[in-house]
């Protein structure tokens, strides 16, 4: 009964994903304007952080964290206002399932959203820097800040796209309380990208997973009460 | 309209009264620091607004808690848990002081706020109001957890000119105060852009709840950030106090007055924002009816 029950939760939030996943490779929307986004603003800290080899070395965890959070909020924004446009939303909370899967649907496909981003966006600054990311230890960070962003970021956009000021709200709610992922994930990056000792990096990982697992704790308690009327 | 109570006018004049004597008491009564000298003095009025915006922001958890629980549930286990909580943190604040126990000032201070989080919830559900009677106490406490908080950081600013030499420094206790300023200043945009009076009150105390535990997280995330060495959980901060001059017991005596004296004056403007907060309501009420 109780498996039952699971299997019934999984299937419902996998159709979520897939929902959210069909009608993104129909129309790919969404993935053209975070991906050709997150170029211009590298583009742009080329220019205005002069990115010579030496700055580069220092700053590259940066440039990649501040990329990926203003390339995430637009595709933050966008996964909750289609919902929202045509009522899709109301239509998602009639469906005879416990709203926490509509919420971790959601979650899961904007994290698949904003990791293909990353996955593009990676191997496009090695090759414009010509250095290497591909370092397991940037991945597995890339990944645990990606969720941490995306937890927060799915509940604030929910909220964000039911007021008056819908997009423009969005960054103002997120960045405040996503700056200790920000904070983590660009400290732990620049570690493994500089070869750093293991025991400077711990501290920040600890944290990311901490921050990571009282969020999607927290979301998952309060989603129910901001999509009911 | 109803008058306001008595009560309330005496506590205005109470708390203005307590003012002006905590003003004599940080200027004529205090004695000059000897290093840092008549700047000193800041610090007295810092760390007591430091703390009453603190505990306006700590409370709106409580309070959003009771909006989504539209005020209700059974308070007696929320009340024992606060209770225990309390003298859990006062033992622990105990042990701190006579053996030395770093942790235990963690303890207590943890078991300190859990205790007066039960305590509010539990008394709140024992009111039986409805969320929008506890949405108008958040929105207060966030409005004067904002003015406090915003004395507090410019306070500090101006002991931080003479003293380290410039207004600002991305220490963690002042970036950790700065994005509290910006967390609660978000949480009353997104109520600007809300018509919906149950929505409003309910985004908003998601918000409120969300917004507080993040501010020990990035307080945390900026101390590793600044440091080389990794961070013991447990470590014990130089208290401000101490490291702020206090050596005499007139200095104390100041500074525990003035602490007192804004907890005063902050009950004071709580109460006074609530009334508010009801006549705006009548009017919205008002409105409404003479629409129709």
């Amino acid at each position: 009964m109780r498996s039952d029950a699971l299997r019934a939760y999984f299937r419902s939030m996998s159709a979520i994903v897939w929902k959210d996943l069909a009608a993104e490779f129909r129309s790919r929307e969404l993935f053209s304007a975070m991906f050709v986004f997150a170029l211009l603003v590298i583009l742009i800290f080329n220019f205005s952080l002069q990115l010579d080899p030496r700055a580069r070395q220092e700053i590259t965890a940066g440039v990649l964290w501040v990329t990926f959070a203003f390339a995430g909020t637009l595709g933050l924004n966008r996964s909750m206002a289609i919902e929202k446009d045509r009522s899709c939303l109301d239509g998602l909370l009639l469906a005879p399932v416990d709203r926490s899967t509509i919420y971790f649907g959601k979650a899961i496909g904007n994290l698949v959203f904003m990791l293909v981003v990353e996955a593009v966006i990676l191997p496009v600054y090695s090759l414009l820097y010509n250095v290497n990311l591909f370092n397991p230890g940037l991945l597995l960070v890339i990944l645990l800040g990606s969720i941490g962003y995306v937890a927060v970021g799915t509940l604030l956009a929910t909220m964000a796209v039911q007021t008056r000021t819908r997009d423009i709200l969005l960054p103002i709610l997120l960045f405040p309380l996503i700056l200790p992922v920000l904070l983590s994930a660009v400290r732990a990056s620049a570690g493994f990208l500089q070869g750093r000792a293991m025991a400077e990096i711990w501290p920040s990982i600890n944290l990311l997973v901490v921050y990571d697992l009282i969020f999607i704790a927290l979301a998952f308690m309060f989603f129910e009460y901001v999509v009911e009327e | 309209m109803e008058p306001k109570s008595n009560a309330l006018k005496i506590l205005d004049w109470t708390a203005a009264a307590l003012l002006v004597v905590a003003t004599y008491l940080v200027f004529f009564y205090a004695p000059k620091e000897l290093v840092m000298g008549n700047v000193q003095r800041v610090f007295y009025f810092h760390v007591a607004t430091g703390w009453v915006g603190f505990l306006a922001f700590f409370l709106t958890v409580a309070t959003g808690t009771l909006v989504i629980k539209d005020g209700r549930g059974n308070p007696r286990p929320w009340l024992i848990a606060g209770w225990t909580g309390l003298v859990v943190g006062f033992l622990a604040q105990g042990m701190y002081r006579s053996m030395d126990l770093d942790i235990m000032s963690w303890v207590s201070i943890l078991a300190a706020m859990i205790g007066l989080y039960a305590l509010v919830l539990g008394y709140g559900m024992r009111k039986g109001r409805d969320f929008q009677y506890w949405d108008i106490h958040s929105v207060s406490l966030v409005e004067l957890g904002l003015v406090f908080s915003f004395i507090n950081i410019a306070s500090g600013a101006v002991w931080a000119r003479p003293i380290w030499n410039t207004w600002w420094t991305w220490d963690p206790r002042l970036v950790t105060a700065t994005i509290m300023e910006l967390i609660y200043v978000a949480y009353l945009m997104l109520r600007a852009g809300i018509d919906n009076p149950v929505r409003r009150a309910r985004f908003g105390a998601v918000y409120a709840i969300l917004g507080f535990v993040t501010v020990p997280i990035t307080f945390f995330s900026i101390r590793i950030w600044r440091s080389i060495h990794p961070v013991v959980f447990g470590a014990q901060n130089p208290g401000a106090e101490v490291d702020a001059g206090m050596t005499t017991g007139s200095m104390y005596f100041t500074f525990f007055f003035a602490l007192f004296t804004f907890t005063v004056l902050f009950v004071d403007l709580y109460l006074n924002r609530i009334r508010l907060g009801k006549f705006a309501e009548e009017v919205e009420q008002l409105k409404m009816k003479s629409m129709i």
